[in-house]
Formats: C-alpha cells, sequence, structure tokens
C-alpha cells in the first residue's frame, strides 16, 4: 500500500528544520509557515532576499532558509528599498511588527509604499510590543491594559489605534493592500492566498503589496492561545476590519 | 589630460561615479545639494539607482540594504544630517557593510549655520553612533583630493567591510578649484561572496549585527577590533611640510590646514622656523608620525574650526615634554580665521618676546604640556 500514501502536509522546504523559539500560542510561527509556503508555490527560494526587523520577528535567519539581512528598528522598508534596487529581479520582502511598521518606522513604511517599491511587507498586528515584555503598541485598542498604559488606553492620553491597511491603501503606489487574520482555520486559509497573492504579484512586477496579519500574543495579553484566538475575532476585527483594500489588476506603468 | 574647473562637491560625485558607485540614497541639506543633483542627473545614463529619500534616516538604511546587496554606495549630507544617520552608520559597522558617507560638515550645534565647521571631528572619528566600532575618517583639503578620496574611499571600504566617511566642510564643498578627473583603472570591482544574491549554489548568507550567544557578541567585537587595529597599521594617510629643522610644527586637517599652510609659508618667508602636518585619515590618526616629530621638535600648534577637539588626538600622540598649543575659533559667517591670525599665532610662539601684538586674534587659546 505504501506506492499509494500522499504527503500532504510537510515542513515547507524554505524553512529550516528548526524549533520556532515563539511563546506557546504565538502565531508568529503560523505566519512565518504561510510565507514559506507562497515562497515555495513560487519555487521562489533561491531568489528571495528577506529583511529582518526589530522585535521577535528578528530571528527570521534562524527560520527561513534564505538570504537574509536585519535592519535597524522600524527601518525594513528603507533597507528592502536599497536592496530591491540592486536586485530587481530577486523577490525582498519583511515581516514587521506594529511598533516597527506603525511607530518608529511609519515614515519609512508609508514612502516604501508611496514609491510603490516593488517589495512585500508582511505587516504583525498583535495590539502590543511583544518582544520587549507588552507596551503599548500604535495598534493597542482603546481601553486595552499594557505594561504601559496600566489604567487601559484612553484616547486623551495616547490617541486612537492606528489603521495602517486603510492608510496605506489612499496611497497611489500600493499595489496590493489587505487584512487578514490567523485566529482560526477559516482565516487562515485566506490569509494564506493573501500571502500568496503579494508574493504573486511582486514577481510579476506590480509594485508595493501589503498583508496586515491580526495575530495574538498570548503571553502579552496574559490570555490562554485559546482566548488569545477568541479576543481577534471579538475586539481586534470588529475595529480593524478583514478585506481587500486595494488590488491593482496591471501593473501601474506610465 | 586636461583639469576642468568644478565645485568641491561636483568632485565627490565624480569621484563616486568613477570609483563605480551606482547607488546614491540622500535627503536635500545646505552646503552639499550638489551633490544629490549631480548624481539625480548621471547616474540613471550609468543604469545606477538615485532615490531622494524621506529622510536621512531612511537613506542610510537603503544604503544599508544596497550594501548588503553587494553594490557600491554612497550617501551625502551634512551635519545636521549626519546625526541622523549615526543610527544606520552603527548598523553597518555592526554588520561589517562597507559604504561611503560624506559629511560637508556646516557649523552647529543645533541648527547652527551653513558656513564651513570642523566641529564634527569627534562625531566622526571617536564613533558618532552607539556602540564599539570605528569609521575609516578622510579629510580632503582641495577640491583635487575630494575626487580622489572619493574614489579611493570605496576601495578602502570594500577592503575592510567598513564604513568610510569623507569629512569635507562648507567651504571645501563650495568652491571651484581645477582638478584632473583621472578614474582609477577599470578593473574588476572585489567579489563579495557575502552579499545578498538569493542563494542559489550555496547556503544561505545572513548579515547581521545581532549576537546573542553565550560569548557571540564578545568575539565579534574582538574580530571588529582587530579590523580597526589592522586599518591602523596599513591606512595612515597624511602630508609634513618643512619638518627637518622646525621649531614649532602646526597640525591642521581640511581647510583649516589649507589656511594654516599659508601662515606657515608666510612664517618661513619670515625666516621662523616652522612645519606643519596635515593628517588626511583622521582615523587612522598618524599617532606616530607626530610621536616621531615631537622627539625632534617638541612644540606644537594645532589649528582647527572649532574649539578645540582633534588636539585631544594630538596631545595623546606626542612623547612626553612637548607643549601642543592650540589656536581655533568656532566658525560661523565671517569666522573664519585668517592665515594673518595663525601667523601671529605662529610668531608669537617661535619668538617669545614678540608677544601677542596689537591685533589680538578672534580664537580661543590654550596650551598643554604633555
Amino acid at each position: 500500500m505504501e506506492a499509494n500514501m500522499n504527503t500532504v502536509f510537510e515542513r515547507p522546504k524554505s524553512l529550516k528544520d528548526t524549533d520556532f523559539h515563539f511563546c506557546p500560542g504565538c502565531h508568529h510561527g503560523i505566519l512565518h509557515r504561510l510565507v514559506a509556503e507562497a515562497i515555495d508555490y513560487y519555487d521562489l527560494q533561491d531568489d528571495t532576499i528577506g529583511v529582518a526587523s526589530v522585535g521577535c520577528s528578528v530571528f527570521m535567519y534562524n527560520y527561513f532558509d534564505i538570504d537574509v539581512v536585519e535592519a535597524p528598528h522600524g527601518r525594513a522598508p528603507a533597507v528592502a528599498t536599497g536592496v530591491k534596487r540592486v536586485h530587481n529581479d530577486k523577490i525582498v520582502f519583511s515581516i514587521q511588527g506594529d511598533g516597527d511598521l506603525a511607530a518608529i518606522g511609519t515614515a519609512e513604511i508609508i514612502h516604501t509604499a508611496n514609491r510603490g517599491e516593488n517589495i512585500t511587507i508582511i505587516f504583525v498586528n498583535n495590539t502590543t510590543y511583544g518582544m520587549t515584555g507588552g507596551q503599548m503598541a500604535p495598534t493597542t485598542l482603546l481601553g486595552q491594559v499594557t505594561t504601559t498604559s496600566p489604567y487601559g488606553r484612553d484616547f486623551r492620553q495616547d490617541g486612537y489605534p492606528i489603521r495602517m491597511a486603510e492608510m496605506l491603501a489612499t496611497l497611489e503606489g500600493a499595489a496590493y493592500v489587505c487584512r487578514v487574520a490567523v485566529n482560526k482555520p477559516a482565516n487562515i486559509l485566506k490569509a494564506k492566498r493573501a500571502v500568496r497573492e503579494a508574493f504573486r504579484m511582486q514577481k510579476e512586477q506590480m509594485g508595493f503589496t501589503f498583508v496586515e496579519i491580526l495575530s495574538a500574543c498570548p503571553t502579552d495579553w496574559k490570555m490562554t492561545p485559546a482566548d488569545a484566538c477568541k479576543r481577534i475575532g471579538e475586539e481586534m476585527i470588529p475595529y480593524f476590519p478583514l478585506g481587500v483594500f486595494k488590488h491593482r489588476k496591471i501593473a501601474d506603468h506610465l | 589630460m586636461k583639469k576642468t574647473l568644478i565645485k568641491g562637491n561636483e568632485a565627490v560625485a565624480m569621484g563616486a561615479l568613477d570609483a563605480g558607485c551606482r547607488c546614491y540614497f540622500g535627503y536635500p541639506i545646505t552646503p552639499q545639494n550638489e551633490i544629490p543633483e549631480y548624481l539625480s542627473r548621471h547616474l540613471p545614463e550609468q543604469g545606477g539607482t538615485f532615490i531622494q529619500a524621506e529622510s536621512e534616516v531612511a537613506s542610510i538604511n537603503m544604503v544599508l540594504g544596497a550594501s548588503a546587496a553587494g553594490a557600491r554606495v554612497m550617501t551625502s549630507s551634512s551635519s545636521p544630517g549626519i546625526s541622523l544617520k549615526q543610527e544606520g552608520i552603527s548598523y553597518l559597522a555592526g554588520s561589517e557593510l562597507p559604504a561611503v558617507i560624506v559629511n560637508m560638515s556646516r557649523s552647529s550645534p543645533g541648527l547652527g549655520g551653513i558656513s564651513a565647521s570642523q566641529a564634527d571631528y569627534w562625531q566622526a572619528v571617536k564613533g558618532g553612533g552607539h556602540g564599539d566600532y570605528r569609521v575609516i575618517v578622510l579629510a580632503p583639503a582641495s577640491v583635487q583630493e575630494l575626487y580622489t578620496l572619493t574614489c579611493q574611499a570605496f576601495d578602502f571600504a570594500d577592503r575592510y567591510r567598513n564604513p568610510v566617511m569623507i569629512l569635507g566642510d562648507a567651504m571645501l564643498g563650495q568652491m571651484k578649484e581645477p582638478v584632473l578627473r583621472k578614474p582609477p583603472e577599470k578593473g574588476a570591482l572585489p567579489a563579495k561572496p557575502w552579499a545578498l544574491t538569493g542563494k542559489k549554489g550555496r547556503a544561505a548568507n545572513v548579515v547581521k549585527s545581532l549576537y546573542l550567544g553565550e560569548g557571540e557578541l564578545e568575539a565579534h567585537i574582538w574580530k571588529l577590533e582587530e579590523k580597526y587595529e589592522r586599518i591602523r597599521r596599513e591606512l595612515v594617510l597624511y602630508e609634513s611640510m618643512d619638518l627637518e629643522d622646525a621649531e614649532l610644527i602646526v597640525v591642521a586637517f581640511g581647510t583649516a590646514a589649507r589656511i594654516s599652510m599659508s601662515a606657515v609659508r608666510a612664517a618661513r618667508g619670515q625666516g621662523l622656523r616652522v612645519g606643519l602636518i596635515r593628517p588626511i585619515s583622521l582615523f587612522p590618526f598618524p599617532e606616530e608620525v607626530l610621536c616621531r616629530a615631537s622627539r625632534n621638535t617638541p612644540a606644537f600648534l594645532t589649528v582647527e574650526l572649532n574649539t578645540g577637539q582633534m588636539v585631544e588626538d594630538v596631545r595623546l600622540a606626542v612623547s612626553n615634554g612637548a607643549r601642543v598649543h592650540f589656536y581655533g575659533r568656532p566658525c560661523g559667517a565671517g569666522s573664519l580665521p585668517t592665515p594673518g591670525e595663525i601667523l601671529q599665532r605662529i610668531r608669537t610662539l617661535c619668538e617669545p618676546s614678540h608677544g601677542p601684538g596689537q591685533e589680538r586674534p578672534h580664537g580661543s587659546e590654550h596650551e598643554h604640556r604633555v
């Protein structure tokens, strides 16, 4: 019967055979896998260059078996721009957290999108600074208690959570902007399609592609992994609606 | 070959092009705008990349990316912009990435002014950004040298996998002089097996500066230090003038050296035995040269366009017993010292009986016995 056995699930080729260091219930592992699957789907492992951002995502090079350069905090889109302008024929991407992308790196992400750099950014929105121990992020929800918003985020003190996908979708340079979640299997499948679409579009020189992924940080949320997934559905998605905000169908040529 | 009359900033841009630089990322700031303006016109002709970035911070990080990808890459700015680039320069050094950074420095602190200044000496030579690292610093004193040293800077950067800074100033960047544009031999650029090109046919390359494992960072920093030691041995550049019989040696770099040279020539004309040492590489600093010179001539006058920065390195370099004097002025509009001011200082030091005279210099003076 052995001859009839098909492999239906295996480690993507672009991921190294090593354990993730991420906390139990953290969604980074899932989204790393989604990215690796997209790279493998288009057979891009030898042609992909990753940019490691600062945060839990920095250890990208421990997991992806691809060339990687490490960027300073918030600067991954600028570093990716430099790489891409040298190797226009390579696939260049970064995975950035919400502190990295929506606070310290706001200028870089906006201008990289606006230039229409042909790169892919995977934006991990977990409403907190994970690596530094759960401080308030620009995406922290109103009322959410963090180590630096101990009374709950108050708009009078800290303003409002930023909706990055909606904001970037207003820029002409952006080719694909969407928000997905990985809190349940149905959403993971949609997220997988979104990540694959972003890589396809980059491969076809369509311009800047951006996938925001609502993710759990059970450790800093002080929740069980199951409750953390529930919170994404009940609290995050109502404020950060899932969907495609921009989807260019053809490359933008003058 | 004919010389052409060009601005210092244009000479830098031409030097970069002739050295094979095909990527430039920058942000406008006076007094260095001719560099990006020239390259925005001429890089596309060569199939290169020019990006006017959203900030100095973004531009130095584009430099980091392009360098990691294996390209010869440059950015330029002036003092306040160079402060913003320091984060990226620290990452470049930590990740052992070659790059050329030009500082056409202007008067500061803060917004300061737009006139020539050497107040960024410490920032350039002593680190600037966070961490235990060194940047190779070259200080041209003419438009010709701006061209030649920019060409060489790319070779040094690649040879040592280290950032190289060209430390000019508003005067050098803005003045016009005849330049012989003699491009370096067009050989193949050095191989960069560490660069990111996609891992086809080899193991994945990682360019990083984060080392969390037990003892990893210490080993990395010692490796960097060994490299800096090699740079100290191999890369010292300087010019000297009239040292043989000198009773006093003027030490100055860049624009201050140009002004000092006129003063030294005038002093010689008056029979005063004065020499000059002009450090061209500020890191590595010509310590040995100064130390040797101090055995014959134990009196120095350091001249700078600031209140006294390089003078500290001169004091550290000279042998025991040498006297190190300082003359300098913090620069703003109308504050550039004249050769006459420096000559007067030289006369006072060479002929103590001469006294400071009627015409008091504007600058700060101090003496220090080592």
